[in-house]
């Protein structure tokens, strides 16, 4: 009853903290920006053609929204597939969304030769929800529906087949490889105002709708007879689920590429904080995944200068110790 | 009237037992013959994989070739020399992979914790790549360090989530982890290496069974000979352990000792594989699955997810060599060919409500 009591503050204490780390990475970079020069440019949003107003409203202010929306993003999908996959494991990756996105990429660049990120997202966009369309309607085959099981199952199958597809045409076209190998690790590098201002209103839209399904998960948890004797829609509830991750995971992967690890941590850390409640693990993944994605971003962009090392690297060899740790010493309430 | 009832009661009593038996006897034959079957059908795609080529031979001349029957010189080349060495790795990656996969599903409770997921094969994975593109090694010394990566980072989870023995949703979590860092690792030496050392590490990451020496292959075939009937061995307590730790004890199976050994044979299997041709993806994680499929009540039976792991393996080879304009590794083709045929047969026993 008192963590209860706690989770109030706690997700106030959990947004200034997301405040302050948004601001350092404004701040920090390969070029430190001062204070002063940072508000100043802030307070005027306008390119007063100083290199440090350039750099601070069209590189570093993008990246960071886009870091905050992006994270948030896969932090409450990742939420909401454990959910209703029942599955520690569930992640939008293994749903087919890295794949089927990484396919659509790949066939940009090979059959229609294009190149770019702001051509890769829509790309990108659309093979992530193709994939999540497929695995759903494979799953959901037979009078029980898209049981938890089978869920894992057509997921995994799907992700497979498509890989297969990407890794034959990447293993005889070295161009393709060259592209995908960068935007295969994930990053925040090189995404310009234009990326952002085309997801937000997806990201947006699905952040938003999410939260209303912390009553719903909490049903699933209890398993899906006690679910559907609380007067639930099971089938519905899936479907529901499954459009609001389709939006939120495929827009963040389609902007950043594939960034597996907040998805799939970052709702064992809010649930370590929170017990299982889901109407508090969703508000808290959507603080918490930010946070993580912005820090590793900024170490990325810090340990290296001026080079930089891409995101997904950092959460791999930096953050990934980090929750092995906390799961060795905390008490582990079960999806 | 009490004597009717105890009639009738007996009468229920026997019906019961006799429908019980008669069940246990059909599970028992639909379990016999679906093995039976899977063990035929990968004898003909070994054959099969064979005979085919540049150079077609008849399978009667690949049997008493192989057997040492004839003396065709031509013949025995082809096959004993050339095609031998790849479909016995095939064979043999396929049985490991599929015998490992699903010890490891049954073990932690989970249809998606096949060694891929939790962070083996990452291990190999980094080890093999930073042999390619950092020290510029090859051959026999890939394997090695292969081996050794998967056994280092499987000690390392096994190590940090004990605590008071394993549970198996700790394990799955700390497997994430150490994947992600390993992955994480890995992505970052092939975003700095030259793309042609890029190349050559995403063609071993993509897992490929024609690459396979001599002396790798032989200590895989060693393995297999003892580890196998040991996993079959282990068969009875890992269904105990199935039931929860609490259960197990109760049936006098020593959890944590038989965790341990069956963790340690599931794991030297999918290392040795992983050596020996790459992680190649998808055959671990589905042989359980298709085979519990095939095999309706009767589930979870190693056996027979090691004969899918070998069909799957021997197939997507020779679909990989064969079938494509241009060979490609192995590991392109396995999610192409298993993934259809796992994607029907879920939406097939769904249909008679079998699936779940």
């Amino acid at each position: 009853m008192r963590r209860a009591a706690a989770l109030g503050p706690g997700l106030v204490a959990l947004c200034a903290v997301l405040a302050v780390v948004a601001f350092l990475s404004v701040t920090l970079g390969s070029r430190d920006i001062g204070l002063s020069e940072v508000l100043h440019a802030l307070r005027s949003w306008d390119d007063d053609g100083s290199i440090s107003g350039t750099v601070t409203l069209e590189l570093r202010v993008p990246r960071t929204l886009l870091g905050i929306l992006v994270g948030a993003a896969l932090g409450v999908a990742g939420v909401i597939l454990q959910g209703v996959t029942r599955n520690p494991l569930a992640d939008a990756g293994i749903m087919g969304i890295n794949s089927g996105a990484a396919a659509f990429v790949v066939v940009a660049i090979t059959v229609l030769g294009l190149r770019g990120v702001g051509v890769y997202v829509w790309f990108a966009f659309a093979g992530a929800i193709v994939a999540l369309i497929l695995v759903y309607a494979i799953a959901s085959f037979g009078r029980e529906g898209a049981t938890p099981v089978k869920l894992a199952l057509a997921g995994a199958a799907v992700t497979a087949g498509l890989a297969s597809v990407t890794s034959g045409i990447v293993m005889t076209n070295v161009d393709a490889l060259n592209e995908l190998r960068f935007w295969q690790v994930g990053s925040l590098a090189g995404r310009y105002a234009p990326i952002l201002t085309g997801v937000a209103p997806f990201l947006l839209l699905g952040l938003a709708a999410s939260l209303g399904f912390g009553r719903a998960l909490n049903g699933l948890a209890l398993g899906e007879d006690v679910a559907r004797g609380l007067g639930q829609h099971i089938g519905r509830t899936r479907v529901a689920a499954f459009a609001v991750v389709a939006v939120l995971a495929g827009a963040a992967t389609a902007a950043c590429g594939p960034i597996v690890f907040v998805g799939l941590v970052v709702p064992h850390l809010a649930r370590f904080i929170c017990g299982p409640d889901y109407r508090w693990i969703l508000p808290y993944s959507m603080l918490l995944a930010p946070i993580v994605l912005l820090l590793a971003d900024l170490l990325g962009r810090v340990a290296a200068r001026p080079d930089e090392v891409q995101v997904g690297v950092v959460l791999g060899v930096v953050c990934a110790p980090a929750f092995v740790a906390i799961v060795r010493y905390a008490r582990l309430s079960e999806v | 009237m009490t004597a009717t009832i105890s009639k009738v009661d007996a009468a229920a009593q026997l019906d019961v037992a006799g429908r019980l038996r008669a069940n246990r006897r059909r599970r028992a034959t639909r379990s016999v013959t679906v093995t039976a079957g899977l063990a035929v059908l990968v004898f003909a795609l070994f054959v099969l994989t064979m005979m085919v080529g540049s150079f077609r031979i008849g399978a009667l001349e690949v049997v008493s070739s192989v057997l040492h029957l004839s003396d065709n010189a031509g013949v025995d080349f082809v096959v004993r020399e050339l095609r031998l060495p790849t479909a016995l790795a095939a064979l043999a990656v396929g049985l490991a992979l599929g015998a490992s996969g699903t010890i490891f599903q049954q073990l932690l409770r989970n249809p998606l914790a096949s060694p891929d997921f939790v962070g083996i094969t990452s291990g190999a994975g980094l080890a093999a790549v930073v042999g390619i593109v950092v020290l510029q090694a090859g051959g026999l010394v890939i394997s090695g360090l292969a081996l050794g990566g998967a056994i280092a980072s499987a000690l390392v989870m096994y190590v940090l989530a004990w605590r008071d023995g394993i549970s198996g949703y700790r394990f799955i979590l700390i497997g994430i982890g150490v994947a992600a860092f390993l992955d994480g690792l890995t992505g970052f030496v092939l975003t700095r290496a030259q793309l042609f050392e890029a190349r050559q590490a995403m063609h071993w990451l993509t897992g490929s069974v024609g690459q396979a020496s001599d002396t790798e292959l032989r200590l895989l075939i060693g393995g297999l000979i003892v580890l196998l009937p040991l996993a079959v061995l282990l068969q009875r307590p890992l269904r105990a352990l199935e039931l929860g730790d609490d259960s197990a004890r109760t049936l006098g199976t020593r959890t944590e000792l038989s965790r341990a050994a069956l963790l340690g044979t599931a794991l030297v299997l999918v290392a040795l594989a992983v050596s020996v041709a790459g992680p190649i993806v998808f055959v671990a994680l589905v042989a359980g699955p298709i085979a519990n499929r095939l095999l309706g009540a009767a589930t979870g039976g190693i056996v027979p997810a090691a004969l899918v792991g070998a069909a799957l393996l021997l197939a997507a080879d020779l679909v990989a060599v064969h079938v494509l304009p241009t060979p490609l590794p192995t590991g392109v083709v396995t999610g192409a060919v298993g993934a259809p045929y796992l994607l029907w047969l879920l939406a097939t026993t769904n249909r008679q409500g079998a699936g779940g």
